[in-house]
């Protein structure tokens, strides 16, 4: 869709003076309201817009709190609660903040799970997909180090044992990953020091998210959005321009997210954090159970299945990575599970390990789960490795429909999108 | 002009020698923002503490601080002792005493874990090998383990009663800090 032109006409002499200098407004008409989309979307491709929501009021709601937080670790667990009942509104900014990195990642699961079900990764999208890993990666690192700063208990022993995950670098190398773990330390333990480089790295990261946003957003708009049907858009008939069909779409799922998204901060605003992060940090005392936030725990049940210690921080980081092959892992020729029946069921299945995980994370680390989590943790890894590859090739596809516009007219509207639907769709042609 | 010279030429070792300048100016102005990072004169400034055990009785333990780590210390019964000494050393996970005070390759014997004269009391820092909880078993009533030593309930590490790993992910024995006996009852970590 790189080819395709922006319809901007300036209708101002200010207008047309500042495009000729400056062309954005060209640049923006272009690629987010007459850019072409699929005509046969669904709600599962409203989620995109929602991280961008998500990746904004991150960032709005996290600089105010910056105004009221301290980063030092005698005052930072005082301070949250400073912000909650002293700060105007801080109860609500601070609840919004920590409820939305919940559903910044409740969004970007059902993305990152939308685009392995329709074959968003495979090619032309490689680069998106991966620039997309990325994202997922800094977000962790992100929400990871957030969680650091309320200085709670789990604040505390989450950084200790994340952090102490480089030390198994030690079994290559010894001293090396005792040596690095120092380093991110700032000390022979997490301490103050270690608090106040979180804040300042926790405040970094969301910009540079943006910037990879920024990548994610141009890769997406030079090959066009995937769809449903897993079709390119091969004649005009295929597609709407995004504006106001798509936007209109998207604000339909953004404000289901929404309500679900202030029905935790108005009513169970704790609800998906820890009681023990109400405890202020005890380096002397950990708590019983640790567990990291839900969005982390299938990773987390990943490592601790593995009995070695080395071992299971490979495969922890290495199910992130894989994600990155997926593109050349998959041998099918078509993309969206739609049309492949078999795949379909193992896609199924993988949504059901993670899930599966997830529960594994949070339970103590004795048996069953244990079997269990590795029994999880093999299906994770040979969905990419086995299922992935094989299944391409020994799956007969269903067949496809000839074009976008037949995906959602039925077979009589091939060619021109005038059949008996067009007009229900709002003449697409329309520009 | 560079077809017709001879390869490699003046202009190549130029290159390579302009950028080989560059890349080591480029690394050398990284490295103090890098080790800005790592612990800085006030965290090393190699702090020791005086503990005084009298008041600590067999079957009693305690914790102290030292470098912003907890040290556990375990004034422990003759059982207790027997145990860890009938423990051979080939059936341990890790088989190096990890004792700041003997050479690096020393053998995890009981002995070697203890001093001298003293091997009633095991003084060792209370942070788990695997991923750096606090282990249970100093108070009366925490669980100590299947070994009777210490249990870290974060991924299940089993320490035995010389605080060597037995069971579960942590790779190595407890650290034993560097140490002395100043008097009979006195000693100083550090
Ligand atoms: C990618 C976007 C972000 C994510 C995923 C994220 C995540 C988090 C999380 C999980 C917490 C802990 C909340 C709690 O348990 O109370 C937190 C706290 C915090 N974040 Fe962010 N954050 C993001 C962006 C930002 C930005 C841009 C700032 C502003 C500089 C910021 C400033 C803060 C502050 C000051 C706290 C401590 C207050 C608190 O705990 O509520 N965050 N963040
Ligand atoms: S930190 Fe002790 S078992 Fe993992």
């Amino acid at each position: 869709m790189s080819n395709h032109d922006s319809s901007y006409q300036p209708t101002t002499r200010i207008g047309k003076w500042f495009d000729e200098r400056l062309p954005i407004m060209r640049l923006m008409h272009g690629q987010f309201v007459d850019f072409p989309t699929p005509r046969n979307l669904n709600y599962m491709w409203t989620f995109g817009g929602i991280l961008m929501f998500c990746l904004v009021a991150q960032l709005v709601t996290g600089i105010v709190l910056a105004m009221h937080y301290q980063a030092s670790a005698d005052d930072a667990f005082n301070a949250i609660d400073q912000i909650r009942r002293n700060v105007n509104y801080g109860w609500m900014i601070q609840a919004m903040h920590a409820v939305g990195a919940s559903m910044f990642f409740v969004a970007v699961y059902a993305h990152i799970f939308r685009g392995l079900y329709y074959g968003s990764y495979k090619a032309p999208r490689e680069i998106l997909w991966i620039l997309g890993v990325f994202i997922f990666l800094a977000m962790m690192a992100t929400a990871f180090m957030g969680y650091a700063l309320p200085w709670g208990q789990m604040s505390f022993w989450g950084v200790t044992v994340i952090t102490n995950l480089f030390s198994s670098l030690d079994q290559i190398i010894p001293g090396v990953g005792t040596a690095i773990v120092q380093w991110l330390w700032g000390g022979y333990s997490v301490s103050g020091t270690t608090l106040n480089r979180f804040f300042s790295l926790h405040y970094l990261l969301p910009f540079v998210i943006v910037g990879l946003v920024v990548l994610h957003v141009w890769a997406l708009h030079v090959t066009g959005q995937n769809n449903p049907a897993g079709l390119d858009i091969k004649t005009k008939s295929d597609s709407v321009p995004m504006y106001p069909y798509a936007v209109a779409k998207d604000a339909v799922g953004m404000f289901a997210f929404l309500l679900l998204f202030a029905w935790f901060v108005f009513y169970l605003p704790d609800y998906l954090g820890h009681s023990d992060n109400f405890n202020p940090a005890n380096p002397l005392v950990t708590p019983p159970h640790i567990v990291p936030e839900w969005y982390f725990l299938p990773f987390y049940a990943m490592l601790r299945a593995i009995p070695d210690k080395l071992g299971g921080v490979i495969v922890m980081f290495a199910s992130i990575a894989i994600l990155a092959f997926a593109p050349w892992l998959d041998t099918a020729r078509v993309r969206s599970a739609k049309y492949r029946p078999i795949f379909k069921w193992f896609f199924w299945l993988f949504v059901i390990a993670c899930c599966a995980l997830g529960y594994l994370g949070a339970m103590p680390a004795e048996e069953p789960y244990v079997t269990w989590a590795r029994i999880f943790t093999a299906y994770y890894f040979a969905f990419f490795l086995v299922i992935m590859p094989v299944v391409g090739i020994i799956e007969t596809p269903k067949p496809l429909p000839r074009s976008i516009a037949e995906d959602v007219l039925g077979a009589g509207a091939h060619g021109g999108g005038k059949g008996a639907g067009a007009a229900a769709a709002a003449s697409p042609e329309k520009r | 002009m560079a077809s017709h010279a001879e390869e490699p030429n003046r202009r190549d070792f130029l290159v390579i020698a302009g950028n080989a300048f560059a890349a080591v100016g480029a690394a050398v102005t990284m490295w103090p923002f890098i080790h800005q990072m790592n612990p800085d004169k006030s965290a090393q400034a190699l702090a020791s503490t005086e503990v005084d055990l009298a008041p600590v009785k067999q079957g009693q333990a305690i914790t102290v601080m030292w470098r912003g780590k907890p040290v556990f210390i375990r004034n422990r019964t003759a059982d207790e002792v027997k145990a860890a000494n009938a423990t051979p050393v080939d059936k341990l996970p890790d088989h190096v005493a990890r004792n700041a005070n003997l050479a690096a390759n020393a053998e995890a014997t009981d002995a070697n874990r203890t001093i001298k004269g003293k091997e009633n009391w095991l003084v060792a820092v209370g942070i788990c090998t695997h991923l750096g909880c606090i282990p249970k078993g100093q108070a009366l009533g925490d669980e100590k383990g299947e070994f009777g030593g210490w249990f870290c309930p974060c991924h299940g590490s089993h320490y035995d009663t010389a605080g060597r790993i037995r069971k579960g992910p942590a790779p190595r024995n407890l650290d034993i800090p560097p140490y002395a006996f100043i008097s009979d009852t006195k000693i100083k970590i550090g």
